[in-house]
């Protein structure tokens, strides 16, 4: 495949080859093709509208593509199901918190870490072994105490925190992550900031949605530019916001 | 999320501090439910008499067996289905269907086959349809969801409602099916009232067990997550509509075991039986004891068989208005609970 010759010792671990994604007759996502480095951390930003919330989407197959084709580690998809992102070790987060609201802050971290097929899932109980893991990354996210309240009795921060933390539950390589840093308070966001660099020094690839320029001069490694659906610039941080087009397109005039 | 009975604790800590308890009366709703909900069974039963103590007991196991396989659907897997009586009436059609031996000939509507089987056989056979029909019906409901899945669940209501009606060489339609056979091992037939009782109440026990078995497994866990979000658990990796589609046809086959027995308890059954309103009563009585929880689901149809049955006696009360008047009570008590406790007597979780 011409991917594989352009990128002979598997440098990017997920690239997509002209995505394109209709609202009615608007392109949200139009002719996209971008590659996004194995490991480290990569920022996607743009302006309101730019794409970037429905690139998460279709990546992560909340939304069917309407055209154009994602690889993710050397396979290439015309199609991704929801259900089959944790195979391509890939998860993510929304930009609104979207938790298992009604069930407890435990139970949130537990679904993730059960088996997938019914009757596996039917003749197991949570082991020993998956309350450990649980309350790892309970602790690692600073939930433990909370772990008997309902996910949705938590502030803003707490849910945003416990998002982060199911994503870290289900263990893959690929972390897809809508809008992390907004609305916290400096505390939390702190928090965020070490957990995520803690993943990436585990050496998975973080992929975050962010408007904030000062975390992502601080957080990113790789940075992708994107407007109007369209891809505008990629490459290192200082160097693409430093680009007069950026500057122009993105934090306007 | 498990069926919760009153703590050891909350029991006595009534002893303890009466007085504090009464006082904080709003915090101890739970507390307060279950004992006045089950002193009243036994009140009930010293009033009344041991016989009719155990019919009531055989209407509870029914009522208790369709409220608990509801509830799975309902309350842990968040599909409001107001077609659960359709599948109560297939099982109680196929034991009917496959006992009777009514000699239909010298009856209007004409023949229709009688097999004469033994309840034990043709039980099964009602616990398989309605869970073939399940499959059928439930991967139709399987792209609905919320409100559109309250009216297509009543669509079904409707449908099956209509066709016991109406499909009058199966059914016998208006007219009934007589000459249910009784539950027989061997010499041994069911035939009074408190083996019948006791044989609904093993059945019962069954359903809780499965139930419980389920709700308490990773299964159960990932269908409150279905619940509360379906597309993030589909994100996480779970075929949802497989679920969903599972738990429907575990349900409609509880619906349907409580149906067969239904049908032999009675040894009559027509139409009439499995009018929506039934569906509507459960539903009630699945709210009523809480969403997600058996023991709210028990709780729950004890309470509606208890008012259902203790209102026949109530002083004052004219004979030909006790049927009526307790569709009234139970509604006003519905609204009250959806204003003070949306969450039931025992719940924890709002649809």
């Amino acid at each position: 495949m011409n991917d594989r010759q352009q990128n002979p010792a598997g440098e990017y671990i997920l690239e997509t080859v002209d995505v394109s994604k209709y609202f009615g007759a608007v392109a949200a996502v139009d002719g996209l093709s971008i590659s996004i480095p194995r490991r480290g951390v990569t920022s996607i930003v743009g302006p309101n509208g730019s794409g970037k919330s429905t690139l998460i989407n279709l990546l992560s197959g909340t939304l069917p593509l309407d055209g154009g084709m994602v690889v993710i580690d050397g396979q290439g998809l015309r199609t991704i199901h929801a259900h089959e992102t944790p195979d391509h070790s890939i998860t993510r987060t929304f930009q609104e918190v979207r938790l298992f609201n009604q069930i407890t802050v435990l139970d949130n971290i537990l679904v993730v870490l059960t088996r997938r097929g019914f009757w596996s899932a039917l003749f197991e109980r949570t082991s020993g072994q998956q309350r450990k893991t649980a309350q790892e990354i309970l602790e690692k996210v600073g939930m433990w105490e909370k772990r008997t309240s309902l996910a949705m009795d938590l502030s803003y921060g707490q849910r945003k925190l416990l998002e982060i933390g199911r994503a870290m539950a289900l263990n893959v390589n690929i972390y897809l992550l809508d809008e992390p840093f907004a609305g916290l308070f400096p505390q939390m966001l702190e928090r965020v900031k070490e957990i995520l660099k803690g993943m990436r020094d585990e050496g998975r690839t973080i992929i975050f949605v962010s408007h904030n320029m000062d975390i992502v001069r601080e957080m990113a490694d790789h940075l992708i530019v994107l407007d109007g659906g369209k891809f505008l610039l990629a490459g290192e941080v200082e160097e693409v916001l430093n680009q007069p087009e950026v500057i122009s397109a993105y934090l306007g005039t | 999320m498990l069926s919760r009975p009153p703590s050891i604790q909350s029991i006595l800590s009534l002893f303890r501090s009466p007085r504090q308890v009464l006082l904080s009366g709003r915090g101890n709703v739970e507390l307060w439910a279950n004992l006045i909900i089950i002193a009243g069974a036994v009140l009930f039963m010293f009033l009344k008499g041991a016989s009719f103590a155990v019919t009531v007991g055989t209407v509870f196991a029914i009522w208790a067996m369709l409220s608990v396989s509801l509830n799975l659907v309902v309350g842990f897997s968040g599909l409001l289905s107001i077609g659960h009586i359709g599948f109560f009436g297939l099982g109680a059609y196929t034991v009917a269907i496959l006992t009777s031996t009514t000699s239909y000939e010298n009856l209007r509507t004409g023949a229709i086959p009688t097999f004469g089987w033994p309840f034990f056989a043709a039980l099964p056979v009602a616990i398989i349809v309605a869970g073939l029909v399940a499959v059928v019906v439930g991967i139709a409901f399987n792209r609905f969801r919320d409100d559109i899945y309250v009216l297509v669940s009543f669509g079904f209501a409707i449908i099956s409602f209509n066709v016991f009606l109406n499909l009058r060489g199966v059914t016998r339609g208006a007219f009934g099916i007589h000459d249910v056979a009784r539950p027989q091992i061997g010499a041994w037939v069911f035939d009074s009232e408190l083996e019948l009782m006791a044989l609904s109440l093993a059945f019962l026990a069954i359903v809780v067990g499965i139930s419980w078995f389920i709700v308490s497994s990773s299964f159960g866990r990932v269908l409150t997550a279905i619940r509360e979000d379906e597309q993030v658990a589909e994100v996480f990796g779970y075929r949802v509509a497989r679920f969903k589609l599972a738990i429907w046809v575990i349900s409609a086959m509880m619906a349907g075991l409580a149906g067969g027995m239904f049908a032999s308890w009675t040894t009559f059954i027509d139409p009439n039986s499995f009018i929506l309103l039934e569906s509507v009563l459960l539903v009630s009585i699945v709210i009523l004891g809480g969403l997600a929880t058996i023991w709210g689901s028990l709780l729950g149809a004890l309470a509606f068989v208890l008012l259902e049955e203790g209102m026949r006696f109530l002083p004052g009360l004219p004979q030909e208005y006790v049927g009526q008047a307790r569709q009234v009570v139970l509604g006003v008590l519905l609204v009250l609970l959806m204003m003070f406790r949306p969450q039931g007597l025992v719940g924890r979780f709002r649809l």
